[in-house]
């Protein structure tokens, strides 16, 4: 919640008793404090759990923190205690958990999406100044990740955990992190060596050639010129053989499955250039291409680092596991104790305890307690259900208030929503080859292989079979397609970073030249047009005081259940909470409790009735038009008005349906139930298709009639039940509320405030793709030149080694320098700067 | 002129010196995060002195 939001909220429902605001923010966090009671002389803190983690580390020395970045701290509002984290401390979790572990020492890599900050690296690393059983600890700051070794006998893995967690940095543990991808590293360092070696051999053949651009030969004989030769020859070789390794591995895989890729025209004069300097060199007839042949593949290697550079903090790929938690508790028939066991190890049958706020992790049927199920990031209903003994739970709810039991039906991977993940969308591997380049590479290589062709056979004509071979050859080395090969990666991985700046991450460039393409937009309702935010919380009636307030607040602060806690936010955290005493949480009905001597009760109105609290006129007078529902409250036996929970559209939603609108096909996809259904007709338009109660595979279907219908499709949404309709699409965009939580596997991840510049951020694309066509014109403009001198059999190595760096400087300038323009006229008002800023990215994303 | 074969071949051992030396950087991990050391140099030791344990030296590097 940001909080300008709850600024917002502040103006609608305080009235005149208000506090004024406390301009002062807290040392740790930087939240402005609304009540000095937990500051000292010299600083501020807006709450306790602040105070407390800056008493910590200026006891153990570590006051630094707060000098390396303003205000780095995470707010710790609620510290979770050790027995929290026990069951980490199972050996089965263990096994999984940890990468390395001989008894005496253990070693474990934690996934932390707080880490925002230098100050953050420096504290986690130097964690083992707070617990001597901690040892090295080493943060990789672009994954997010902490790993660190322990001594299991002087402290345990749930006291580890606890201590993360304590000082802000708790780290995700679910089921996905089990197995979570690891990425090569080999794969990585040989990207590191090939284009090493490819500098390496380009450096020291361009020394060696250029003596002899500039005759050699007259001061020292041709001796010279063959050493320089066979020293190039030589040199070339690692890069021909290892630098362009995936070069000539992508060209036979095109070649094999019979599509022209770019990397065939690339190959094909890779071989004609390395061809051509063995003949020469061999037959002492010249002194070959081997500069010109390093430095092509050392720029095509740059520009394959250049557009690979991607988010990798931004996972794309997750399902469902990733929401599921990492263990469960296992009631034991046998023996009573209940058994704290991983995920996998779930069988059917099994009876397990889901506690408040635990997902359901397979589909069962409810076996004990009273059940609010929770499903709306499965299924985007937005309201709890209650559910009665022996109902059916689908995988994937989230329980809200106490303890239930339940009897699990199906395997965890067979469950209603979890089985989405083996259809059949889920198996495609979108290897996109409609890339331009491949496309324009198409035309290309015919051109070619034609010009080539004909200016052999035209010299063969005039008797001159020779010059015909080394036409031939040179107009194969000089079409090889390096400064068209550069453009795309260039501008699209620089278009790549600027709309990260714009907290808008693209899984790879290829999206973008997809999403460029997209006709249809098609949108989920909840959490992606609508959000659950504080400011859509609404007082009705008599304007409370300033201590009616207070109580509400602290009766709300007591449930976990999303409606009190959601009023609990509205006021702001550093609301001061009043003690409550003889609190009572009826799930399903309402909560009541005693505070500050009134009696306060919070609750449905039919909860109101059986108590026999008369309902205001007022309140039942606005009955509630949107779906967020109603909490009534109660002040001393007397009803005193009731909150208004709305799922408000976004701001600017609106704007963004009606621009978007004009120029696309667009249509809403919910798997609420009708209840909205006029307010959003009212804003898609007459003609725009708008779908309730759709079930994740309906969505997923809906989609692919667009395919099939010839539209390219992008899926704006937000949970696992547009998961599958995220994967079918052609461009799938996970909003998410804050960058780094959970999102279901896409290819764009947006941040949920950039939704309403959408349609900025696909003008961005089509701009980037047209800079992209401009690049290959100048590169083929290029091309054209050198086939024309080649053609006429009068290439000589030095032409090519002007010619190609040239082409190549001026496409990769033109590239980055447009696509910075274009991002500066279409994003200008989101956008930073492409550097690394949105790495070292405020707190904000959190 | 013989002394540029031996500037040659002496520029070619320099130039194989710092791809050897490139190839044990990569090789031992040097270039696997690029990001985060830029950032741990801000930091400063804390001037209290360590705890009498020693931390636990890492032998297995992932």
């Amino acid at each position: 919640m940001t909080t300008s939001a709850r600024a917002d909220f502040g103006a609608m429902v305080l009235d005149a008793g208000a506090e004024p605001e406390v301009a002062a923010s807290c040392f740790h966090c930087g939240e402005p404090c609304q009540e000095s009671r937990f500051s000292t002389a010299q600083k501020a803190f807006c709450c306790q759990g602040c105070r407390v983690v800056h008493d910590l580390l200026s006891e153990s020395g570590l006051d630094q923190f707060y000098a390396l970045s303003p205000k780095p701290g995470i707010p710790v509002r609620r510290q979770k205690e050790v027995h929290h984290w026990r069951f980490l401390d199972e050996p089965v979790l263990q096994q999984q958990l940890m990468d390395f572990a001989d008894g005496s020492r253990s070693r474990v890599t934690f996934h932390v999406p707080s880490i925002h900050c230098v100050a953050c690296v420096w504290l986690l690393e130097n964690l083992f100044r707070l617990n001597a059983g901690i040892g090295e600890s080493r943060v990789n700051f672009a994954r997010r990740e902490v790993a660190l070794t322990f001594t299991p006998d002087r402290v345990k893995l749930s006291e580890v955990v606890a201590l993360l967690a304590s000082i802000g940095y708790e780290p995700s543990l679910t089921f996905g992190e089990l197995e979570k991808a690891v990425v090569n590293p080999s794969r990585r360092q040989r990207h590191w060596l090939q284009i090493g070696f490819a500098g390496f051999a380009f450096g020291n053949i361009m020394l060696l050639s250029i003596p002899q651009y500039f005759g050699l030969d007259s001061f020292s004989g041709p001796a010279f010129t063959r050493l320089f030769g066979w020293l190039s020859l030589v040199l070339a070789f690692p890069v021909v053989t290892y630098s362009a390794l995936d070069f000539w591995k992508s060209a036979w895989l095109s070649l094999r499955q019979r599509v022209a890729t770019l990397d065939v025209p690339i190959a094909l004069g890779l071989v004609a250039i390395y061809g051509q300097s063995i003949f020469e060199i061999a037959s002492g007839t010249g002194e070959g291409y081997c500069d010109s042949l390093c430095g092509l593949i050392f720029f095509l290697l740059c520009g394959r680092a250049f557009q690979q550079r991607t988010q990798e903090r931004m996972a794309f790929d997750r399902d469902y596991k990733s929401f599921f938690p990492l263990s469960i508790v296992r009631k034991s028939p046998g023996h009573g104790d209940d058994q704290r066991v991983s995920l996998s190890q779930l069988q059917v049958g099994d009876r397990i305890v889901v506690r408040h706020g635990e997902i359901i992790p397979a589909d069962s049927t409810l076996a004990a307690g009273s059940a609010l199920i929770d499903y709306s990031f499965v299924t985007g209903e937005s309201e709890p259900v209650e559910k009665a003994a022996g109902d059916y739970l689908y995988a994937g709810g989230q329980q809200v208030g106490g303890a239930i039991e339940v009897q699990t039906v199906k395997a965890v991977s067979q469950s209603y929503l979890t089985s989405l993940w083996n259809h059949e969308a889920f198996r495609k591997t979108n290897n996109d080859l409609n890339t331009l380049a491949n496309i324009f590479s198409r035309r290309f290589i015919w051109l070619v292989i034609g010009v080539a062709m004909a200016s052999l056979a035209f010299w063969a004509i005039q008797g001159e079979a020779g010059r015909g071979i080394k036409a031939f050859t040179s107009v194969l080395i000089v079409a090889c397609p390096c400064a068209l090969a550069l453009s795309a990666p260039f501008a699209l991985g620089t278009a790549q970073r600027w709309l990260a700046g714009a907290n808008t991450f693209v899984r790879n460039v290829h999206v973008l030249e997809r999403m460029a393409r997209v006709d249809a937009i098609v949108f989920d309702k909840t959490g992606t047009l609508t959000s659950a935010g504080a400011h859509a919380v609404r007082f009705e009636g008599a304007p409370l005081s300033s201590s009616e307030q207070q109580w509400i607040c602290a009766l709300a602060a007591q449930s976990s259940h999303p409606h009190s806690s959601r009023i609990h936010e509205s006021f702001g955290a550093a609301m001061r909470i009043e003690p409550v005493s003889d609190f009572r949480e009826t799930p399903g009905r309402g909560i009541e409790g005693i505070v500050a001597g009134h009696r306060l009760v919070a609750g449905s109105a039919s909860w109101f009735r059986s108590q026999g609290i008369p309902l205001d006129a007022r309140a039942v007078r606005h009955p509630s038009s949107n779906s967020g529902g109603i909490v009534h409250i109660g002040i001393d036996g007397r009803h005193r008005g009731c909150f208004q929970l709305g799922s408000e559209l976004r701001a600017d939603a609106g704007a963004l349906i009606r621009t978007l609108g004009e120029g696309y096909e667009i249509a809403l996809l919910s798997g609420d139930n009708e209840r909205e259904r006029e307010r959003f007709a009212s804003l898609f338009g007459s003609g725009a298709r708008l779908h309730f109660n759709q079930t994740p595979l309906d969505k997923l279907g809906f989609i692919r009639r667009l395919q099939q219908a010839g539209k390219t499709v992008m899926m704006v949404g937000d949970g696992l039940n547009d998961a599958g309709a995220l994967k079918q699409s052609d461009v799938g965009v996970a909003v998410v509320e804050k960058v780094g939580a959970f999102s279901p596997a896409s290819d764009v991840i947006l941040d949920a405030r950039q939704v309403p510049q959408l349609h900025r951020l696909i003008q961005f694309s089509r701009r980037a793709t047209r800079v992209v066509r401009f690049g290959f014109a100048i590169s083929s403009a290029y091309n054209v030149i050198g086939i024309g001198i080649a053609a006429a059999g009068l290439l000589a190595p030095i032409v090519c080694a002007v010619l190609m760096p040239i082409s190549s400087f001026t496409v990769v300038l033109f590239a980055c320098g447009m696509t910075s323009w274009a991002a500066r006229r279409s994003l200008l008002s989101s956008a930073n700067s492409p550097s690394p800023s949105h790495l070292l990215s405020s707190k904000t994303q959190r | 002129m013989s002394v540029i074969l031996i500037l040659i071949f002496a520029s070619l051992g320099m130039a194989l010196l710092f791809v050897a030396a490139f190839i044990w950087a990569v090789k031992s991990g040097q270039f696997d995060d690029t990001l985060t050391p830029s950032m741990r140099v801000l930091g400063e030791d804390p001037e209290t002195p360590r705890p009498a344990a020693p931390p636990i030296q890492d032998r297995q590097p992932r």
